[in-house]
């Protein structure tokens, strides 16, 4: 993929829709192309979490393993979805598991880079800060659904 | 339709239109008071705590109705539920219901035996807009039990297909073990022109369904907003929230009908049990378009 398809790709991407073109320029150089065959870990809880994605094509799920119990599967994600955001915040290890569960096309952001560019430009660290935001909420919200256990009464 | 914090468990319909009064001489309608006796047909399971009753009547009682009614079940000596039917409108002779038991009368209902009598009244209340739907994409989003009273909906556009768009159906269950009519999920989803999309809350690693709630399913669609009729039965404040979405992504609200449940009673509009504002929900619904109930949903203690 070329670095023009790229930024074209980051910027049809939910995530950064209407992002300032300038900015979209400055994610491209902390971005490539990944590839996950079906049933490939993207990442590992407690692992180092040095990257996000953001997915093209696939479908992913965040999968929680505790002691004891049985694992489970969090949420599936798909085709424009995002997966991590452990990379943004301190310690910067990963929560969960991420699992491709079909061939998955992804593009990756290096962490690393994008913290060094955010703080050097605030624009870009709080346009990042609110998109993460809102995703952030919206999944907290599914939670809070799930916690309710709506379907046991109804 | 099942009303788990409702079940009325009473002894006699007290409350009905005393066909005496009204003169000799006069073509009188059925009381809808008085139950009729039908007879349980088959009994499916469909999951560890729900179950699909088919009945037939006894007296050649008329089984038509509209998707999205309900009938009032007298389990004798039990008590009365009402139930929506989830069976398939284009049958003759028939009528089914999908039951979860989760008390005394609707245990007593599962656990009616072929060849046993439940009593029957109605259909009662308004249907899906299957008229209206017309032409358009039907999206269909349910949750947990509340794919029984789609059921109906989804027979009907299969059996006229050429009269409507794609057919959509959302549906999210508690977990994989809690997903209601799984062979018919799976042939509907062969169908041409048909987007089959489960979620469940909580699953295993093993489940190769979607995980995480409804509105989730929402960005593995390709609507067409303005084309699209939307018809949504679950718990109220996943209809609430689906709604909400679908407003978001340019459905109009006047296309977007909603199924609501309420303590039944009579299911004639006579007792007031199930007064919700305005609205008496066994004969003004159980399902009420969208726009005219905005105000309700809102609030918690109706």
């Amino acid at each position: 993929m070329t670095i023009q398809n790229l930024e074209q790709t980051i910027s049809e991407h939910p995530l950064f829709v209407g992002l300032d073109s300038s900015l979209t320029n400055l994610l491209v150089g902390c971005a490539a192309n990944v590839r996950h065959e079906p049933g490939s870990y993207i990442f590992h809880e407690g692992e180092e979490a040095n990257h996000f994605f953001l997915i093209r094509h696939g479908r992913v799920t965040l999968e929680l393993h505790a002691p004891h119990l049985k694992s489970i599967v969090i949420e599936t994600l798909g085709a424009g979805d995002i997966i991590g955001w452990s990379w943004l915040l301190p310690p910067y290890v990963w929560k969960l598991d991420a699992r491709a569960t079909e061939t998955t096309i992804l593009i990756a952001l290096d962490g690393k880079c994008l913290r060094t560019k955010c703080e050097a430009n605030h624009d870009l660290g709080y346009e990042i800060l609110k998109r993460f935001a809102k995703i952030i909420e919206r999944r907290l919200e599914a939670t809070r659904l799930q916690l309710l256990d709506l379907y046991a009464t109804h | 339709m099942q009303h788990i914090e409702s079940e009325s468990v009473h002894a006699s319909a007290d409350i009905g239109t005393d066909a005496t009064d009204r003169g000799a001489g006069i073509q009188l309608e059925a009381n809808p008071m008085i139950p009729e006796a039908w007879t349980v047909s088959a009994v499916t399971k469909e999951t560890a705590d729900t179950f699909t009753l088919a009945m037939a009547p006894v007296n050649g009682s008329n089984s038509s109705f509209q998707p999205g009614q309900f009938s009032m079940l007298w389990v004798f000596g039990i008590g009365e539920l009402p139930i929506s039917i989830s069976g398939d409108p284009a049958v003759a002779g028939k009528l089914t219901y999908t039951v979860r038991s989760v008390g005394q009368a609707t245990s007593a209902l599962v656990g009616r035996k072929m060849g046993q009598h439940v009593g029957v009244r109605g259909p009662f209340g308004t249907g899906w807009p299957i008229e209206a739907a017309k032409g358009n994409d039907v999206l269909i989003i349910a949750g947990g039990i509340g794919l029984a009273p789609l059921r109906p909906v989804i027979y009907h556009v299969l059996r006229h297909r050429d009269e409507y768009g794609r057919l959509i159906l959302l549906y999210g269950a508690r977990s994989p073990r809690d997903v209601l009519y799984r062979k018919e999920l799976a042939s509907w989803a062969k169908q041409k022109n048909t987007q089959l999309l489960t979620t469940v809350d909580y699953a295993g690693v093993t489940w190769r369904g979607h995980v995480g709630v409804v509105t989730t399913l929402f960005k593995f669609l390709r609507l067409q907003p303005t084309r699209t009729t939307a018809m949504i039965c679950g718990p109220e404040i996943m209809m609430r929230l689906v709604a909400r979405d679908l407003a978001r992504r340019g459905v109009p609200t006047e296309n977007v009908y909603l199924s609501i449940e309420r303590n039944m009673k009579c299911a004639v509009g006579f007792c007031g049990h199930c007064q919700w504002g305005p609205h008496f929900i066994c004969k003004d619904g159980p399902v009420f378009p969208y726009e005219k109930i905005v105000p309700l949903l809102d609030k918690y203690e109706l």
